[in-house]
């Protein structure tokens, strides 16, 4: 692993290394970079395996981390290859060329952090969320709970947890419905 | 911020390096064949537009395949996924790490303790927990008791794509013994929240080795009948030999791992390669195939049942008999993870699981990604895998990369 990291580092300029285990490494390179360095560690040292593509949302510095995950089949050694890129601006060269599986995780990231990976194949076909029109989920400004409260109405027997209020809607059905206006919401969606 | 153009992009690399790095680079196989894509007009009259699923009995879960077919030889196949996606990984970051315990069992069915497992390590690699020996044992236990529940199940769903009804049958009739067997351990039938951070819940009931060893005998009993019914059977022999080969060398692009790999002949085990928990202290040898092939996957799946059956009689014979089985955490409703990521990885019954975790050093996890064995399985290599054969084998195909939906949407 050691003589792996110093013939990158010769190559390339590194801009961080984090050492979390003895068989797995962290390395932080430049955007323009990172598809030579993933590309030299595929083709050079031997990391012919994809374990995944995936983003973080560093909302509070304005970037996205991606990692590309690199494992090597004969040492058994795994480096993770970070990259920064620009929240604003999201696109990342793609790297369906090198592995087949590429393709689907780059298409996952654009459906679900909103990062463009121009000729990546299908890359902006909806996957999972056919007919989301919403900013991408996985993004930190997305409020899971505020969703949920504006998309869906409140449904009979699911709309309360206080059991002051539950006991009164057993005991005052009526009454209930009255007080919180529950067949006026169902009615309203429904009217769509 | 860099910016996106080429001239930039010298400037970052050391210039005694730049002619060697161009040519690596440049990518070796610009022209692969899963780049390029064939177009059908369905006009024509000659090919025909279906879907298989999302509800559907030979697809497995709740993902539907659109299939385009010449007669009923497939030419070519989209996968759609969706009908799962339960949001997990996003729930998480809004929960804190002892809450999402119940949250990560639930991204596989069959086998949910590898995930709790794999998040469980995660954690405690971040944190720099030390799990207690005897926990280490009752967890590569349970680990394997899953693995032998998941691969069984996954042997009987492989008969019944082929029409063999009965095998499916016997097959989740003694998934149930185990799923008892977790119900005595654990309290929770299919979902158990038994492995978390500094161990597991709680040690074995008294008397249970030996009621484990007696389902592990019913278990064995029933491997030697599907032999004898399934792995004879002419029509299983006729369907299933030479149908859906992956050739070796897709393994690398399309990151086959687990059994399906072992079948196409690749050593990747992680049982074995990167041995974690106490797997490095028993004794077993990785079980390789090499025609690659639907019958070869599923006699390895078999073979496989029979290593983890084997597995659990050692770890029996040979776990601590006592001891403490986890050890005492922080508070862990205000228990802040140090910053860091890591990645830790396990071998379940398809293939490797892995779990991307980054933590910010708060009390809730800023990223958990899941890395499942049938992500690229069930999306990359199904949809070139299916190609060319009759519309009747797909369902098998399918079951032979052993998908399973809730870890491909998470």
């Amino acid at each position: 692993m050691k003589d792996i990291l110093t013939r990158l580092d010769s190559r390339f300029v590194i801009e961080r290394k984090d050492e979390t285990r003895s068989n797995l490494v962290f390395i932080t390179v430049k955007k323009p970079v990172a598809i030579e360095v993933i590309t030299y560690l595929r083709d050079y040292e031997g990391f012919r395996h994809l374990v995944l593509i995936s983003a973080v949302d560093y909302i509070e510095r304005n970037v996205f981390q991606l990692t590309y995950l690199l494992h090597n089949y004969q040492l058994h050694v795994d480096i993770g290859v970070r990259v920064e890129i620009d929240r604003q601006h999201p696109q990342m060269d793609s790297i369906h060329h090198l592995w087949a599986a590429a393709g689907v995780y780059q298409r996952e990231l654009h459906e679900m952090f909103g990062i463009d990976f121009p000729g990546s194949p299908h890359v902006a076909e909806p996957m999972i969320l056919e007919g989301w029109d919403n900013i991408p989920p996985m993004r930190k400004e997305f409020d899971t709970k505020k969703y949920a409260e504006e998309t869906y109405f409140p449904r009979e027997g699911r709309f309360k947890q206080d059991p002051r209020e539950v006991m009164e809607i057993k005991l005052y059905p009526v009454d209930t419905e009255v007080k919180y206006g529950i067949k006026q919401v169902v009615r309203k969606r429904r009217g769509h | 911020m860099a910016s996106n153009k080429w001239s930039e992009n010298v400037a970052d690399i050391k210039p005694e390096a730049k002619e060697e790095t161009r040519k690596a680079a440049v990518p070796h196989v610009p022209e692969a064949f899963w780049t390029q894509e064939e177009t059908f007009d369905l006009s024509s009259g000659k090919y025909l537009k279906i879907w298989q699923g999302p509800q559907h009995p030979g697809v497995t879960g709740n993902m539907a395949l659109e299939l385009v077919v010449e007669g009923d030889i497939v030419r070519s196949c989209k996968t759609h996924v969706g009908y799962l996606h339960r949001g997990f990984e996003k729930l998480m970051e809004r929960r804190k790490y002892i809450q999402c315990f119940p949250i990560v069992c639930r991204i596989c069915v069959p086998e949910p303790d590898t995930n709790e497992y794999l998040f469980a390590a995660a954690v405690e690699e971040l944190a720099n927990i030390e799990i207690p020996e005897k926990a280490a044992w009752i967890r590569t236990f349970v680990l394997e008791l899953s693995r032998t529940a998941s691969l069984t199940m996954g042997l009987g769903g492989q008969a019944g794509a082929f029409g063999l009804g009965t095998i499916g049958q016997w097959a989740v009739a003694h998934r149930d013994y185990i799923l008892d067997l977790f119900e005595e351990l654990t309290g929770g039938r299919v979902y158990h929240m038994y492995i978390i951070p500094g161990g597991v819940r709680l040690d074995f009931p008294d008397g249970f080795e030996d009621r484990v060893r007696a389902v592990l005998d019913k278990i064995e009993h029933l491997i030697g009948d599907i032999e004898k019914v399934m792995f004879n059977n002419s029509v299983f022999k006729a369907r299933a030999k030479g149908l859906g080969v992956i050739p070796r060398e897709w393994i690398e692009p399309f990151g086959i791992t687990g059994t399906t790999a072992r079948a196409a002949g690749a050593p990747l085990d992680v049982r074995k390669n990167n041995p974690y928990l106490v797997y490095d202290q028993l004794d077993f040898e990785m079980i390789l195939g090499s025609a690659s092939d639907v019958y070869e996957r599923t006699l390895l799946r078999k073979e496989e049942i029979l290593l983890s059956i084997r597995l659990i009689r050692q770890i029996l014979d040979r776990m601590p008999k006592a001891g403490p089985v986890r050890r005492k955490l922080p508070n862990v409703l205000h228990w802040k993870v140090p910053a860091g990521e890591t990645y830790v990885r396990a071998e379940s019954g398809r293939g490797e699981m892995g779990y991307y975790l980054v933590s910010d050093g708060s009390e809730y996890p800023r990223r958990v990604h899941v890395r499942g064995a049938s992500y690229t399985h069930a999306m990359a290599l199904l949809e070139h895998l299916v190609k060319g054969i009759s519309i009747a084998d797909v369902a098998g195909v399918m079951t032979s990369l052993q998908t399973c939906p809730p870890e491909i949407e998470r």
